[in-house]
């Protein structure tokens, strides 16, 4: 290897010139990593919206499902929102990094060879992940549902993206941090708490364990991290990455870099406390629903600061909106921010999230950030950096143009008919007649806005109809080109001693000059909220009152919550009826904090495209939840729901009994003591009741089926507080 | 229902709320006198760095 080739490698500064007296020392930028997560990102943006896209018409139509456990949808949905975060999003994130942290601290990456191992570790972590879901190895979080081994992996890679992002800081040639840095900061530090925290989980085997955390303070934990995700994966990182690249594709400064810094700190401070508004109505405690409402609309100031302050960017080169793709984007990747962050306060009011929760506002909501905050955005990064790792103009700017009407037109015939479907099935849910019942049966709402859901499909298809496009464009953008993977640079070496431009140092001067000062001291502040809202529902005993009548689940029963979780029912069906006439009226009493205190994980669910299950325990006989998963339409006229024949073949797995019972023991559920060696013998005894319950009805079962196990727990949902509960007692 | 009726459910810990929502907006009112008061010959050297490639 000759000495400029190892220069370029390494990215070390073995060569130095004097220019007009001063020092510079000659680098390279690595655009090889940037080149690859660019890559990457146009692959699993295309596989996650492709599976967002199936999920969608299988919602439409029942039949897209195929029958086959990996394509319904309560396993393709996990799929989607895994990909298009932690992989398009994800990659989209580390590609905008790596460009921008390397030209904004003049300096080369930290390592290549970590640089190497988070892109591949990535990659890797993404297939086996999307794999795993789709075989139903699930944690059953929304947003966090791959197993322990991944969680595991996901740290490791996270604190190897860190190293090499603190690493290059450290060894920067310029003074200051930009602020886009401490974006990136923050996110990093939030990410990793976030991540850790609500990841902690007792292993049963490889692939299955259960959330150290149950029902109340689970969901509490868990919306504390899925409310975060989308503010510290999908909010920041891209505020960092509108910081750099919308002042480069405009060709001048930051709007007002003081609003920058207000807006930096007062956004990680409140994001972190608005999680409980996923929650409201729910058993949560009042107390913390209220703090999740309260910052919620404190929100707003900051978030709107941002945007606003990315919009005046664009000053003056208004005109240039008009022809450039590139700040098209932009425009509306802003506008769309700018709108969600609007509309996520709004939906925070108690009054609007009662009309709106369960329904599919919210997924209108989430789209209107993903498809225009984030899909814009990485689109108009890559339409601009592209073009510039390879030397060379892009492809086609008329494509770049056709894309951006394409995504748009897509992103709006997404969101308008779900937010339709969502208005008229919740006004529909809340219906009475005039004698007081209620006047709409689930299923009369469901089919009501199904031709809504077609019309989603459709948004998708052009928003992806749009992303190919892209892809081919920036394929032929690559060919003609000659890539630049080390980059040559120049830049002074940073002074050992800072010099101020004004009389006395500036306190912000000097916390911005020190990344692992402004790391600690960015944890401290996103700290804040997540320890005032949990430690009070962990320690204080009157948070979750306890009901003497709620008995932990039976091993059968357990199977029957494994298999519930392993299929995503979740994602389709709350557990969760709220205190409101119309679902006391339809579900059942509404939920209570204490009732879900042996529920590892906690699975109220978010969205009610089919009914609330949690109290549908004796509500129906064996046979008809027998009949409906075989084929739910023989039972529900109309049901969009998927036929799950595979739990009418594959067995109970009773060889897992022993070490589920002894991790629920572990997580302090009250078995008694050596339970888990007569586990099995009650398994059987329940198997075979529900085994004769069903030969009334004239349906010949093998004790041993999966479905045997998931009536077993169906029938148990909500019956421990009703009257006469209908459950088996556990030997003692 | 008024934001304090959240607060009195709270048994033994009612400072929590109170006191993060005080910090935060001192942190709030101290940033912002902060940055205000920071030259303005280095929030442009700052504001400029993304166009020094």
């Amino acid at each position: 290897m000759n000495t400029n080739q190892t220069q370029q490698s390494t990215g070390s500064s073995l060569a130095q010139t004097a220019t007009s007296g001063i020092q510079q020392e000659t680098f390279y930028y690595d655009n090889k990593s940037v080149k690859f997560f660019a890559y990457a990102t146009l692959f699993w943006g295309l596989v996650g919206m492709t599976a967002g896209l199936w999920a969608a018409f299988s919602i439409a139509y029942p039949q897209v499902n195929l029958g086959w456990a990996p394509t319904t949808f309560g396993r393709m949905r996990p799929v989607h929102t895994n990909a298009v975060i932690f992989a398009f999003v994800g990659n989209a994130i580390f590609c905008g990094v790596y460009y921008s942290l390397q030209r904004l601290c003049k300096t080369r990456m930290w390592s290549d060879k970590l640089s190497k191992i988070h892109f591949w570790g990535w990659q890797a972590l993404i297939l086996l992940g999307a794999l795993s879901l789709w075989g139903g190895f699930t944690q059953g979080k929304e947003y966090a549902e791959l197993e322990w081994p991944f969680d595991i992996a996901i740290t490791l890679l996270w604190l190897a993206f860190g190293a090499n992002m603190l690493g290059t800081i450290l060894k920067r040639r310029v003074s200051h941090l930009y602020v886009a840095i401490w974006f990136y900061i923050g996110t990093w530090v939030a990410v990793a708490m976030l991540h850790i925290v609500n990841s902690i989980a007792i292993p049963q085997s490889f692939l299955k364990s259960y959330s150290w955390y149950a029902g109340v303070q689970d969901a509490l934990v868990q919306w504390w991290y899925g409310h975060n995700a989308v503010a510290f994966f999908l909010t920041t990182p891209f505020l960092g990455l509108m910081y750099y690249f919308v002042p480069k594709a405009a060709n001048r400064p930051v709007y007002s870099y003081r609003w920058s810094i207000i807006h930096f700190w007062s956004l990680i401070f409140i994001y972190i406390w608005a999680g409980p508004h996923h929650l409201l109505y729910t058993a949560l405690p009042e107390w913390a629903q209220g703090l999740g409402t309260a910052f919620s609309i404190m929100l707003i100031a900051p978030s709107w600061g941002g945007m606003l302050n990315g919009l005046l960017t664009l000053r003056g080169a208004w005109d240039r909106v008009r022809e450039d793709a590139i700040l098209k984007f932009m425009v509306v990747a802003l506008t769309c921010y700018g709108m969600a962050t609007f509309e996520g306060p709004m939906l925070s009011l108690k009054s609007v999230n009662a009309i709106s929760h369960y329904t599919d506002w919210t997924i209108a909501h989430v789209h209107v950030g993903a498809l225009g905050w984030n899909g814009f955005l990485a689109f108009a990064m890559l339409y601009w950096l592209m073009p510039r790792l390879f030397n060379t103009n892009l492809y086609s700017k008329k494509w770049a143009n056709t894309h951006f009407w394409l995504g748009t037109l897509g992103i709006i015939f997404y969101v308008i008919p779900l937010y339709w479907a969502a208005l008229t099935q919740s006004l529909m849910w809340k219906k009475f007649t005039p004698d007081g019942i209620l006047q709409y049966q689930f299923m009369e709402t469901v089919t009501t806005i199904q031709p809504m859901y077609v019309l989603r499909g459709v948004g998708g298809l052009l928003y992806i109809s749009g992303l190919i496009l892209m892809i081919v464009n920036i394929w032929k953008t690559v060919k003609q080109g000659k890539f630049v993977a080390n980059e040559q640079s120049q830049a002074s070496p940073l002074p050992k001693k800072y010099e101020s431009h004004g009389k006395k140092e500036h306190w912000h001067g000097w916390i911005e000059r020190r990344p692992v000062q402004l790391t600690v001291l960015s944890l401290i502040v996103v700290g804040i909220g997540g320890i005032a809202e949990m430690i009070p529902t962990f320690l204080v005993k009157s948070n979750i009152p306890t009901i003497s009548s709620v008995q932990p689940y039976t091993p059968l029963e357990l199977h029957g919550r494994n298999i519930y979780i392993r299929e995503g029912c979740y994602v389709c069906h709350s557990q969760m009826i709220r205190p409101f006439r119309d679902e006391v009226a339809r579900y059942g009493e509404y939920s209570k904090a204490g009732e879900f205190v042996y529920d590892h994980p906690f699975q109220w669910g978010s969205k009610r495209t089919g009914p609330d299950l949690a109290r549908v325990g004796g509500k129906y006989p064996d046979s008809w939840h027998y009949n409906h998963m075989l084929d739910p339409t023989s039972m529900t006229s109309g049901s969009l729901m998927p036929s799950y024949p595979w739990l009418f073949t594959d067995r109970i797995d009773k060889m897992k009994t022993y070490d589920m019972i002894k991790v629920m023991k572990k997580l302090g559920v009250p078995y008694p003591a050596g339970y888990e060696n007569n586990a099995n013998k009650d398994l059987d005894k329940q198997a075979e009741k529900i085994k004769k319950s069903l030969e009334k009805d004239k349906i010949k079962v093998s004790k041993n089926e999966e479905i045997v196990a998931l009536i077993a727990y169906l029938q148990r949902l909500g019956t421990d507080i009703k009257n006469e509960p209908k459950k088996e007692s556990i030997t003692d | 229902m008024k934001f304090i009726n959240y607060l009195k459910d709270i048994h033994n810990v009612q400072i929590y709320p109170m006191f993060t929502l005080i910090l935060f907006i001192t942190v709030f009112i101290l940033a912002t006198i902060l940055v205000f008061s920071k030259s303005r010959k280095t929030i442009t050297e700052i504001k400029n760095l993304p166009l020094e490639d």
